[in-house]
């Protein structure tokens, strides 16, 4: 009998707080944030999770808000757990979001379809499906700066000019060394284009997601392989453990290259024979900027932080403050562009597809050389930004190159690909109804 | 008071045999049956979405895995990838052949998984125990392995994901981003009351028995004349089948797009989990089993911030994370302390002290 009650009263407590969504004044916007403080991730995803959170109520406590109105911050802890993102997008779905952030490529691919039709724009900032950068087929989808396409030709593009020409790479090896899922498989094809007409060889060596942190088997193939350079696509505890490994097994580190995922922390598990290890990225390291001075003063001094003060400025800290970037930036455009004060999701799909943060725009959110342009339009949502290479050396990342431009007509070729396949395949995908934006 | 068997009167076998022999059992099963099917209209986006839908999938998966450990005692690890083989093959199926309705694509989905299923069940005939669940276990890791390899399951889609295209039924979207919550859980609900109708007349009889006759004592059931092969195989290909069916659910009336990693190994410990809170060898316990391990952790997300925040204890949604793993963890141990057999045996127990209340005896 006991039962009985107690299973009533839970399915009323669920339907109580189902229902009982807090209602937002009119004069706020409610950005959700999805984060994994928890997990096997965890360890990527606290440094984001602090600085998109800090960024956002920065602006906050220094500015009241965008355009005067106050954002409602409210995290979600996903775990990296497709079955709890998904339960977080349910959950706050009903209460206005103006954009997600899934932080997940298995979240974000659920999602996808969904945009349209719950009008709520997703941001993957530089993951998810690289397909969604075709504005005309994925209008409520973006992910800018970069495709992981854009990455690979960027590293490729920056070995060869090590080496004195791309024709040089011509008989050389590379060891392609990545997460067994969509995410790390996705640069593959290109990969094998690029090896079919420069003439190099390509070894792969996937890590599977339950194997991340034990690869030695791959490192073993390595050493036996000998490749000339080792490209890395990993995320969470697989780059540490890759950097680990590729020390232990003796792999010169100048010649171990990485997407622009691994963080000080991975760098660090290979100790001091990490150094000369590169990877991309597209944002500065480091506090020397105004406003990461005033999150410091405004957010981090003042306890509304979750983060540790010296941690402030990290890569991946800075890479969550970029993202909110794109959000703040986001809804300050489409209340441009719409005058209105309160937005909901469909004006920041459009304050999205005006985005446009060059030099300029960059100084007046003091910011000045934090990172490249980013113009996004109608049908680029990605933007395919040029990256710089950076080094460890030993004790924090150090930019050893300028921008190094995508191979734009191979990608685009890609890209194209992928988009009319994603299209195709899903018979009765909507075609785009939204309306574009002139260029203002 | 209310709940007596006193006057009603059994004259036949039939009646005797009877699943539900008490009227009150047969109007409250009526009576959730009609309340599940109103909560479609009464519930919002997110109990509909987030919590019955699921909770309805895993239900179901929770039966399948029960069929085959709770009721012909075999442990199963693989689960979770049987699961993936009936999405696989859903996908397949409903991409290859867009015409036929994708209900009826469901449930066929469901053999793919029963064939694969009895296959990896050969072993049952000569491993019991732990060494068979090591074998499911390789099936686990084979299926997953097929799954990212072999790009023809996806339809050779570079994201390598499956993804709900848009169906409907009699011109009503019923899959796919269009599809309303509402139509979705009703055609889970119906789904799944009619497979759990259909286990409850399995194992309730002749093959029911055979198989609790195996797991029993197999060595007596074989002497009685019960086939062990045939049995053990009939009990991994059900269960498959269901699983399968649940899988199908899972990524394209759930989630509306997954990747492979959904049918992890962790999937089928949710499962196995699942069953053994529940109760083995119980359907009734499968439900109860997946609303402990998947509800419980949503409502604490929702009640505990409500309960702390008027003491002014904001908590941040990782300690809420923290909180409900220790809170789950600590009751799952304290419901087995208190009843090993399970929820579904606590709920035996309640209606028996039911039937005789207000007297002890």
């Amino acid at each position: 009998m006991s039962f009985r009650k107690l299973s009533l009263g839970l399915a009323a407590a669920t339907m109580l707080a189902g229902t009982a969504v807090p209602a937002f004044a009119q004069d706020s916007i409610y950005v959700p944030l999805f984060t994994y403080r928890t997990g096997a991730f965890a360890g990527s995803g606290t440094y984001i999770a602090d600085g998109m959170h800090d960024y956002l109520e920065m602006l906050n406590q220094r500015d009241g808000g965008i355009g005067g109105v106050k954002l409602v911050l409210e995290e979600c802890e996903t775990g990296y757990d497709t079955k709890k993102g998904v339960e977080c997008y349910e959950s706050v779905k009903g209460k206005n979001p103006v954009l997600v952030n899934p932080w997940s490529t298995g979240i974000t691919l659920p999602l996808i379809p969904r945009a349209s039709v719950d009008k709520i724009p997703i941001l993957s900032m530089a993951y998810g499906l690289s397909a969604s950068a075709r504005g005309d087929i994925f209008p409520w989808v973006f992910n800018p700066p970069s495709t992981y396409w854009d990455g690979l030709s960027m590293i490729i593009r920056y070995i060869g000019e090590k080496e004195g020409g791309l024709e040089k790479l011509k008989g050389k090896k590379i060891g392609f060394i990545h997460l067994d899922a969509a995410f790390g498989k996705e640069p593959i094809p290109l990969l094998q284009e690029l090896a079919k007409d420069i003439g190099f060889e390509v070894a792969l060596y996937p890590v599977a997601a339950q194997d991340m942190q034990n690869q030695s088997s791959q490192w073993l193939s390595a050493r036996r392989d000998r490749p000339d350079y080792m490209i890395m696509w990993g995320w969470g505890s697989m780059n540490g453990a890759a950097v680990k490994e590729a020390v232990r097994s003796g792999y010169p580190m100048d010649k171990f290259y990485s997407v622009w995922w691994p963080s000080e922390d991975d760098a660090r598990a290979g100790g001091a024979g990490a150094k000369g290890f590169k990877m991309l990225n597209w944002h500065a390291v480091g506090t020397n900027f105004p406003a990461l001075q005033d999150i410091q003063k405004h957010v981090v001094d003042k306890g509304l932080s979750k983060s540790p003060k010296d941690k402030v400025g990290d890569l991946l800290y800075n890479r969550g403050v970029y993202n909110s970037l794109l959000i703040a930036e986001a809804i300050a455009t489409a209340q441009k562009i719409t005058g209105k004060k309160a937005v909901t999701g469909e004006d920041v799909r459009r304050g999205l597809e005006n985005i446009k943060l060059d030099p300029a725009r960059l100084k007046e959110l003091g910011l000045e050389g934090f990172t490249e342009q980013l113009v996004l339009s109608c049908s680029d949502h990605n933007g395919h930004r040029p990256a710089f290479m950076q080094e460890w050396d030993g004790a924090k990342w150090v930019k050893i190159s300028d921008p190094i431009e995508p191979m734009t007509d191979r990608v685009k070729a890609q890209l194209d690909a992928a988009a009319k396949d994603y299209a195709e395949k899903n018979a009765g995908w909507p075609k785009r109804t939204e309306p574009c934006d002139k260029a203002s | 008071m209310f709940y007596r068997e006193a006057g009603q009167f059994k004259t036949n076998y039939v009646s005797d045999s009877a699943i539900f022999p008490l009227r009150e059992d047969r109007i409250g099963i009526g009576l959730i049956i009609a309340a599940a099917y109103a909560l479609a209209f009464l519930g919002n986006d997110f109990l509909l979405q987030a919590v019955m839908i699921p909770f309805l999938i895993f239900s179901l998966a929770s039966i399948g895995l029960n069929i085959l450990t709770g009721y012909t005692g075999l442990l199963s690890l693989g689960t979770g990838a049987f699961m993936g083989v009936g999405a696989y093959a859903c996908y397949k199926l409903m991409t290859a052949f867009p015409d036929v309705n994708v209900i009826v694509w469901i449930f066929v989905s469901g053999f793919f998984s029963a064939a694969i299923g009895a296959l990896f069940g050969l072993p049952s005939l000569r491993i019991k125990g732990f060494y068979l669940a090591v074998a499911t276990l390789a099936a686990q890791f084979f299926l997953q392995w097929c799954f990212i390899r072999i790009p023809w399951l996806v339809n050779y889609n570079v994201s390598g994901a499956l993804d709900a295209p848009l169906r409907t039924f009699f011109g009503v979207p019923i899959m796919g981003p269009n599809a309303t919550p509402q139509t979705r859980y009703l055609l889970v609900l119906t789904i799944v009351i009619l497979l759990t109708w259909l286990a409850s007349n399995l194992v309730h009889g002749r093959i029911g028995r055979m198989w609790i006759a195996i797991r029993d004592m197999d060595l007596a059931a074989e002497l009685m004349g019960i086939r062990p092969l045939q049995t053990k195989l009939l009990a991994f290909a059900v269960s498959s089948y269901y699983c399968g069916v649940a899988g199908a659910l899972l990524v394209f009336l759930w989630y509306g797009g997954a990747e492979y990693d959904v049918f992890n190994i962790n999937q089928s410990f949710f499962i196995l989990f699942m069953v053994i809170i529940g109760g083995l060898g119980s359907l009734i316990g499968s439900f109860f089993g997946a609303a402990l391990i998947f509800i419980l952790p949503i409502v604490l997300g929702i009640v505990l911030p409500a309960v702390l925040s008027p003491f002014g204890i904001s908590v941040g949604s990782d300690t809420i994370e923290h909180l409900r793993f220790m809170i789950v963890g600590a009751l799952i141990i304290f419901f087995l302390i208190v009843e090993p057999h399970g929820l579904a045996r606590l709920w035996q127990i309640g209606k028996q002290k039911l039937l005789v209340w207000p007297f002890p005896y």
